[in-house]
């Protein structure tokens, strides 16, 4: 399977392999065609499986022999049980689903913990865009024109750490990432995206 | 005919077994026995005997699934899937299909000799279920050697098949891969089904099933397949295909068939009674509509056990399958901790999909056996 196996790791993908225990159930929401899950799986020895709505994306994570459902997670999650994996991934797609409050809600459900991962919505440079040009923020983290972006909701950072507070969500990591490399100060400013370990609380 | 790409000339084989006291004990409470069971099989089984795969036929298929009958210019009814390199691959893969006990293909069914008349059986014929027709095949299976199946696959009511083998035969099922089916027939699938019943009970020449020495029902019997046809395709196939464009006429008389689309289907039904017994059509569609893996119970608990990693197809455009209810057998397999995988297939032709979308499925197959026999490779089992 060397025809498989990705070369140049995304920085986003290390930081999450770096959080995976090794031998972890996991569950990624839009998995797409399966790079994270292959790289858990081959490096993690994690057991993976996905939830897809893409159907060539659904060819390629088969090739890979990764379990994956066609499915709308904005369908909801009801065929697992509570905890039913060590970690539930949504990375990269909850600006896209519809309904993300329940998306989130269900993966600390049906995952021990969440790892969420998005882009930055207060970066600096979309916020100069908005704010000095008047127009609706294009960015190397945000590449879509407003007329034909999947992006259904923006956030930032920071909205996203007052939404776990609120929401009793607790939060055990958290990793914030420029373009090159990671971002340890002002991160809602200076950070194109940012992954969060979190869980419910109990 | 081309052959460089098919299993080549192939011979359909009987099995006889079942031979009293050792009867089939039917779920009915009934017995029945002798047994045959038409069969074909291509490739060959390895060693081991650990690379047979068992496929299943829909409600009018037979066991003639792949390659070319002697003198015969068409193939076997999927054998864009069955061959070398082909899904499933018979350079790899021993292939069996196994026609159904209730059919009038070679199997045993009511146009066969009833030991105890002389007489063909007609309705003296007892019910028959999906599981019974999977018991006989696991018969088959014993008399072949074969432990355990690589994978059980077919789609409509060869993916019910699959179903059963999974859930009946938990340690001779390494895979399942059930295509366009359920795992209980809905009440619009049943109504269906009870309009073609009707229809061929309605021919005063179905006599209670007592017509093997006189005029079959073909009215009844090529009504019943017009239905069915009607049900296997979609609006947009059927507007692709016929359009409202008129067919040829001889003489301009009321009612005759006027559109493409009338023709076809009377073409379709006149051509299925010179092969299909009425009476194995009342049979079949009783099984199927009996059909309920679950009984009552929840689907994940009678799928708790099962061992088989799944790969599920469904097509978008399947009316008669909707692809819900391949999303509940999903559902279920996930509840039961089954290692399942799910496909939703954009195809425009309907339930007959699983019939035509031949290069996608042999994508997903293809892969998915792969990596079952790779798991297996690595010491699971």
């Amino acid at each position: 399977m060397s025809n498989n196996d990705v070369k140049n790791i995304r920085m986003d993908h290390s930081v999450i392999l770096d959080w995976v225990e090794e031998g972890s159930t996991v569950l990624e929401l839009g998995c797409g065609g399966g790079d994270l899950l292959y790289l858990l799986s081959q490096r993690k020895k994690a057991n993976v499986s996905g939830l897809e709505i893409d159907e060539t994306s659904i060819f390629t994570c088969v090739s890979r022999g990764l379990s994956v459902s066609h499915q709308d997670i904005d369908e909801g999650l009801s065929e697992y049980a509570d905890r039913a994996f060590d970690y539930v991934i949504i990375n990269q797609c909850l600006q896209e689903v519809r309904k993300p409050h329940v998306a989130l809600s269900e993966a600390v459900r049906v995952g021990k913990k969440a790892i969420v991962g998005f882009p930055n919505f207060a970066h600096y440079q979309t916020r100069i865009q908005l704010a000095f040009k008047g127009v609706a923020p294009v960015t190397p983290s945000l590449p879509y024109q407003w007329y034909d972006t999947p992006n259904l909701h923006f956030l930032s950072i920071k909205d996203f750490t007052g939404y776990c507070s609120k929401n009793n969500f607790s939060i055990e990591k958290r990793a914030f990432l420029g373009r090159t490399k990671l971002v340890h100060f002002w991160s809602n400013l200076l950070a194109d995206s940012a992954l969060f370990k979190i869980s419910r609380k109990i | 005919m081309e052959t460089d790409k098919t299993t080549g000339i192939v011979e359909t084989k009987y099995l006889t077994f079942a031979q009293p006291p050792e009867d089939l004990a039917l779920e009915s409470g009934e017995k029945l026995g002798p047994i045959t069971l038409a069969y074909e099989t291509y490739g060959s089984l390895n060693e081991g005997r650990t690379n047979a795969i068992l496929l299943f036929h829909a409600l009018s298929g037979d066991a003639h699934a792949a390659g070319y009958h002697q003198g015969d210019d068409s193939p076997g009814w999927w054998d864009g899937m069955i061959g070398p390199d082909k899904a499933f691959d018979t350079n790899k893969y021993f292939v069996i299909c196994s026609n159904v006990i209730g059919g009038c293909m070679g199997s045993t069914g009511p146009s066969s000799m009833n030991p105890k008349t002389g007489c063909p059986f007609g309705l003296d014929f007892p019910i028959i279920s999906i599981k019974d027709m999977i018991n006989a095949q696991a018969r088959l299976l014993d008399h072949l050697r074969i432990d355990k199946l690589l994978c059980v696959s077919g789609g409509s009511m060869g993916g019910m098949q699959a179903l059963q083998w999974a859930v009946s035969y938990p340690t001779r099922v390494r895979s399942a891969i059930p295509i366009a089916t359920t795992a209980r027939h809905s009440p619009q699938q049943i109504a269906f089904n009870e309009v073609g019943r009707q229809a061929i009970m309605a021919d005063p020449n179905w006599n209670n099933g007592g017509y093997y020495s006189g005029t079959p029902p073909t009215r009844g019997l090529s009504v019943a397949r017009m239905v069915g046809h009607i049900t296997y395709m979609s609006d947009a196939s059927m507007a692709e295909k016929f359009g409202r464009r008129f067919k040829d006429r001889v003489e301009n008389e009321k009612f005759e068939p006027d559109f493409e689309v009338e023709g076809y289907l009377q073409y379709r039904g006149d051509n299925f009674v010179k092969r299909f017994d009425a009476n194995s059509y009342l049979y079949i569609t009783k099984a199927l509509d009996y059909f309920d893996l679950d009984n009552g119970k929840s689907l994940n608990q009678v799928l708790k056990g099962v061992k088989a990693k799944f790969l599920v197809i469904a097509f978008k455009s399947d009316w008669l399958y909707p692809a819900y209810q391949s999303r509940e057998i999903v559902k279920a397999c996930k509840l039961a901790g089954i290692d399942a995988t799910y496909c939703e297939l954009n195809s425009n032709y309907g339930h007959d999909a699983f019939l035509l979308e031949i290069e996608e499925q042999e994508y997903l197959v293809k892969h998915f056996l792969s990596n079952v026999v790779e798991s297996n490779g690595n010491g699971k089992s």
